[in-house]
């Protein structure tokens, strides 16, 4: 049996029936059509499918899109404004913080809420902050300065 | 993912009366990070999922005439940033700091930390809790440098619960409801060894649903270490919490609990009462880690957890005066 939920995505809302075992990501993905989350392990692990609900970072691969009714939902697609780049966008360029960029939508989500509950991070907080997101390509360096390089621009 | 129904109650009445009365028949959710990884892997097909994140009565953490209540479905995130939980209780702090990743801080309730199921790698490839292969334990011989060194026969997982050796440390109970009334439980009761394949390793029945957690108010110094492989996702390899009544800078009693060691947290009780009358300092607290890990009986591949359980008392009981 169908379940009817209403979210707002990046400022649009959205009324769709789903089957209650359709995942949030692949709602975003597949319904919405949505293709910025990605889907890298769809287990928890890699924290590519992470976006914003409710302002949380959350893994889209582990919530079903019924737990999100109701719920204001931020993806990568949203994050720039006016058509300008986010500075944590703008840093990823600067810094070359991605190669293959496939980890990045859920990098820039994660570091998005990581900067907002700490500001000002040190670089071990920043590592810890993105414990959950795997990169197979950077070693993580590039990411990390691309991190800080925000905070110095958002006036951390 | 085998297709369910969805249940989205508004009130615990009515989650109670969306419960089975065997297991199977229905699953509880409330951030569902390990109740999706279950299902997705067919080791759960629940026929109905009843989501309890919108029942306002079980979340909120407050304080009471006794201690502190903290509502089944508050997150770990709300825990870490609960002024309440910092300055009286950082065994559970630090218990939460562990658990790896925002994005599970901020789903991952603490009644489902206490309820998730083990992590012993048989049970979530479909052999069963117990991997039981013609009356044999497939762990006891097989690949098991993770599973426990305080095993109950026949049950070799280990406990996967953060919060559960601190939660026993401190003395707390969990309530538990029913559509017949609520009942009280030590933590410590609530984690049980199972000895049949049908068993639970918690003591909550299908038709039931844990609803809070009470810490006593006691003033105790408390700490939680956790011994792990990576910062990454992952469960700890060995963990201690432990709690001390202090007069003065001498140890009145202590309750040491270890974590991811066997199929419940385990308990120290010798170890706990060799601190009785004495200051808490390095000679004193490896003599007490010796003592707690004296009856390990490792298996054939996990000898080496012996050592850092004991590192993770010794660490835990240093914390906690620090
Ligand atoms: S796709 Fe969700 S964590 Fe990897
Ligand atoms: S840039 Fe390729 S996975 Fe991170």
């Amino acid at each position: 049996m169908k379940t009817e939920i209403s979210v707002t995505i990046n400022g649009e809302a959205h009324t769709h029936e789903v089957e209650p075992r359709l995942l949030l990501i692949h709602y975003l993905r597949d319904v919405v059509g949505l293709k910025g989350p990605h889907i890298g392990c769809e287990t928890s692990i890699c924290g590519a499918c992470t976006v914003a609900v409710n302002g949380k970072a959350v893994k889209a691969c582990t919530m079903f899109a019924v737990q999100a009714d109701g719920a204001e939902i931020l993806t990568v697609e949203g994050l720039a404004e006016n058509g300008k780049l986010h500075p944590l966008q703008e840093a990823f360029w600067n810094e070359h913080a991605l190669q293959c960029g496939f980890c990045t939508p859920g990098m820039l989500m994660t570091a998005k809420e990581l900067l907002q509950r700490n500001p000002n991070p040190t670089e071990e907080e920043i590592r810890h902050g993105l414990e959950g997101n795997l990169c197979r390509c950077t070693g993580y360096q590039h990411i990390v300065s691309a991190v800080k390089a925000a905070a110095a621009r958002m006036g951390g | 993912m085998q297709a369910f129904e969805y249940a989205n109650p508004k009130t615990l009445q009515e989650a109670l009366g969306l419960l089975g009365s065997s297991w199977g028949e229905a699953d509880v959710l409330a951030g569902g990070t390990d109740l999706l990884g279950l299902m997705k892997e067919y080791i759960h097909t629940p026929k109905r999922v009843v989501n309890i994140k919108g029942i306002k009565e079980l979340g909120g953490i407050e304080k009471t005439s006794a201690g502190v209540r903290i509502g089944a479905t508050v997150t770990v995130a709300e825990l870490l940033s609960s002024g309440l939980i910092k300055s009286q209780f950082p065994a559970l702090i630090q218990a939460a700091q562990g658990i790896a990743s925002m994005q599970i801080r901020n789903m991952g309730s603490i009644g489902g930390d206490l309820c998730q199921r083990p992590r012993c790698w048989y049970f979530r490839s479909g052999y069963g809790l117990l991997a039981m292969k013609d009356g044999k334990s497939l762990v006891a011989n097989g690949e098991n440098r993770y599973h426990a060194i305080f095993g109950r026969a026949p049950a070799y997982f280990v406990s996967a619960s953060s919060f559960g050796p601190a939660l026993i440390a401190l003395g707390a109970k969990v309530k538990l409801a029913s559509q017949s009334g609520t009942r009280e439980l030590p933590v410590a009761e609530f984690f049980v060894a199972p000895a049949t394949e049908d068993d639970r390793e918690i003591a909550l029945k299908p038709n039931e649903i844990l609803t809070e957690i009470l810490v006593p108010a006691e003033t105790t110094r408390n700490a939680t270490y956790e011994v792990r492989q990576k910062e990454a996702l992952d469960w700890p390899l060995a963990t201690a919490s432990v709690a001390l009544k202090m007069d003065g800078g001498k140890v009145r009693s202590a309750e040491i609990v270890m974590g991811h060691v066997g199929p419940t947290p385990v308990r120290a009780p010798k170890a706990a009462r060799s601190l009785t009358g004495k200051t808490i300092n390095e000679t004193v607290a490896e003599k007490a880690a010796a003592t707690a890990v004296k009856g390990a009986r490792p298996l054939s591949q996990n000898a080496y957890k012996v050592q850092l359980a004991k590192a993770a008392v010794k660490r835990a009981l240093l914390r906690a005066v620090s």
